[in-house]
Formats: C-alpha cells, structure tokens, sequence
C-alpha cells in the first residue's frame, strides 16, 4: 500500500503551499499521475479518503487527470503509446525503447481561498 | 496522520541496533519531519509512543458527500473567488531531495551505497551474509536492514561480523530516504566503505522510493517465475544490477534463465547481470570482484 504513502505526501504538499498563499482552505487540487507511475489509481483515491482527513484537503474536489504513458524505439525513432513496459516497439520490433510520459506523480495545481 | 499506524502521528518506524529494545530504543518515535498546519512550523515528534492503540478509535465512515472525482468524471464547479496555484511539484519530492542529501553524504565519504530489493525468500539477506565472511579483508562493510518486524536479519548479519542496524517499518511496505539518512547517523558509517541497504521484502512499493543508493540491484531466485520481470516491471525498470540466485537448484526446476533474462532486458535494457548461488558459491567471485572494483 505505498499508494497511502503518496496520499500523505499528497497532503503535506497541500498544506505548504496553502499556508504559502495565507489561505485557509483547498476547494480542488488537480493531480497528473501518469499510467505507468507505478500507483494504481483505485487504491491512491481510496488511500486519499483516509490521509485528507482533518487536514485543507478535507473538503476539496481531487481530480486527476491520467498521463497516458508513450515512449520512444531508441532504433527507429518511432513515438508510441504503451500499455505495459516490456512489449516492443511496434513499428520496428525493437524492444530498446525509452519512455518519454507517463511516469507522472504530480500535484499540478490548488484552487484555494 | 500516521499512514503505518493510522494514529495521529506521522509515521513510525524503529531504528534498532541488535541488542536494543523497543522501550529503550529513543529512536522508536514518530520521528518523520512532518509539516503541520496547527502552529505553522515544521517540526518534528520526537516523543516517545508505545503502539499499543488502547484507546477507542471511532471510525465513523459515512463519508460525508464524498466529492472525490473520478478521473474519467467531468465535473463542473465554478467558483467566483478563490485563487489557483499553480504546484506543478512531483508528489514525491520530499523523498528525493532527501535521497539526494543521502546521496550527496554518500559521494563525500566515498560510501558506495547499495539497495537491495526483491520479493521475500530470493537471498538477500544470505548473499549479504556470504559476502561480509568471504570479502571481509578487503571491504568495510556496513549494512542496514529493513523488514516490517522483528531483528532477525540484524543478527543474523551481527553474527557475520558487520556493523548493522535494523528499520522495522511497522506496518510500513517499503523504506524511504528519511529512514536511511537516520539509519545511516545510527549507524556511524566510515569513509571508503561499502553500505548495503536491505529493503522490505516487496517487489512492488520500494520501486517508487530512491533512498540515494548508488547502484539499485533486484535479486531474482530460480525458484520463482521466469516471468517476474514483466509480471513485476517497474522494480526491474528500476534497478540496474539483476541477480539471479539459487542457481544450483537449476537442475530441479523449470526455470529458463535465458528467458528471465530476456524478460529483464525487454524491460530495461541497462540491466547487467550476475547468475550465482550463495550457497555453494558459484558465481560469486564475479559478484565479489564486481563489489571490490565499485569501491577501490
């Protein structure tokens, strides 16, 4: 369950930049969390449930936009979207690829007042 | 809240040298650095807590109007006032710029720092064995374990004659940097020494935690599935040493190791590899001359 780990951090981040902008509370955050970030998105909503608790998030919006993950055949160039971190470059069967999206954990933005 | 415990507090972990107890350990506190919003200051817990939880927790779940959107969920809100913020701020960073410290205390003292990491029962903690009583001559070792409980592994490496510290995470799934850069203080590490970090035996969370090691090494057993690397790719994505132990049961398997290894290098092409057995020793002279030439 490290997914609890990133709802807390998740929060934490809230906090600082809350209290940098003198407000008092969040009404949405927005999170970017990439397809291949390791986190599954089912498991982070439940885990944000529990850690936004008591804290500025209590009562904000969490919405998160999903970064779908691509990456690049280090052999023919070729961008391509993937679903999984093994399969091979589908334009030349090259199975070197780097991946260029979709490792995102990110707090993107705060509404807040 | 403590996201181990589920109590109040930040998160407990135990740093222990074998021998200490929990109660005189000062070190078994809520000792994450944890903003707060109450007083608006960063600080620290630093006191004492038995986890014993006798107090009655009421969990009262009825969720008032959860307005948790769904990430396919399209809703509209409008606000007329508030204010945006732009964060833009990678939701583990806290941990990197820690692990990066680590790393960079690492680097001046010439510490070579390795992260061990593999599901429970592929060696791990036998290969550190082996390696501090056949290298113990030529290398400083220090080592720092990391289990959810108990200081099995802390003495199992005592006995082999290294400095070690044991983390128990609790009900924790991986270690992150705060814990090594405390363990790592516990653990008085000398200059021009070889530090193995033991992670929980989990190949899923500790892939998303950089502890400042230098080299990440994921350990595979023969007596597992040839199809963990892209069962489990994101800790071979990952790491960039695979060891594949247990050979000597390779005759009473069905492992195919060309095919591990090629599952391996679909999924991360950088990945270099040592096939051993720990327990009778084949294969580990390439280990071991790998490890000397890293630290000289």
């Amino acid at each position: 369950m490290h997914e609890l780990s990133i709802a807390m951090n998740i929060v934490d981040i809230a906090d600082e930049e809350t209290k940098k902008a003198n407000a008092k509370k969040v009404y949405e955050i927005e999170l970017e969390i990439g397809t291949m970030s390791g986190i599954v998105l089912e498991a982070l909503e439940f885990a944000l449930q529990e850690a936004v608790k008591d804290s500025v998030l209590g009562k904000a919006k969490i919405k998160i936009t999903e970064i779908q993950a691509k990456a690049k055949c280090l052999n023919c160039l070729h961008i391509f979207k993937i679903e999984d971190l093994y399969s091979p470059c589908p334009n030349c069967n090259e199975f070197k690829t780097e991946i260029i999206s979709g490792k995102e954990l990110r707090v993107k933005s705060l509404k807040v007042e | 809240m403590c996201e181990t415990c589920g109590c109040g507090e930040s998160n407990s972990f135990s740093i222990r040298k074998p021998g200490e107890t929990i109660e005189n350990n000062p070190e078994h506190t809520h000792t994450h650095s944890h903003s707060h919003l109450h007083d608006g200051s960063e600080h620290a817990h630093s006191h004492s807590h038995a986890h014993t939880h006798d107090y009655n927790h009421e969990h009262h779940h009825h969720h008032e109007e959860s307005d948790h959107a769904h990430h396919h969920h399209d809703y509209q809100h409008k606000h007329s006032h508030g204010t945006e913020i732009k964060v833009e701020t990678d939701i583990l960073h806290k941990n990197n710029l820690i692990a990066e410290r680590n790393r960079g205390f690492f680097e001046a003292k010439n510490i070579f720092a390795l992260n061990l990491v593999s599901s429970p029962g592929s060696g791990k903690t036998s290969l550190i064995e082996r390696s501090i009583k056949d290298l113990s001559k030529d290398v400083n070792f220090y080592i720092i374990e990391g289990d959810q409980q108990t200081m099995n592994d802390a003495n199992r490496i005592e006995a082999a004659g290294a400095p070690v510290v044991q983390i128990n995470t609790g009900n924790g799934c991986h270690l992150d940097a705060d814990m090594i850069n405390k363990a790592v203080k516990k653990l008085e590490v000398e200059n021009n020494s070889l530090l193995i970090i033991e992670n929980v035996g989990n190949l899923i969370c500790p892939s998303l935690f950089d502890l400042g090691e230098s080299k990440r090494i994921v350990i595979i057993s023969v007596t597992e599935g040839e199809d963990k690397p892209i069962k489990y790719p994101t800790m071979f994505q990952s790491s960039d040493i695979c060891i594949i132990n247990k050979t000597d049961l390779l005759p009473y398997v069905d492992f195919d190791i060309n095919k591990a290894k090629e599952y391996a290098h679909q999924v991360n092409h950088h990945l270099e590899f040592f096939e051993l057995s720990v327990k009778t020793g084949e294969g580990m002279d390439k280990w071991h001359e790998w490890l000397k030439s890293q630290i000289g």
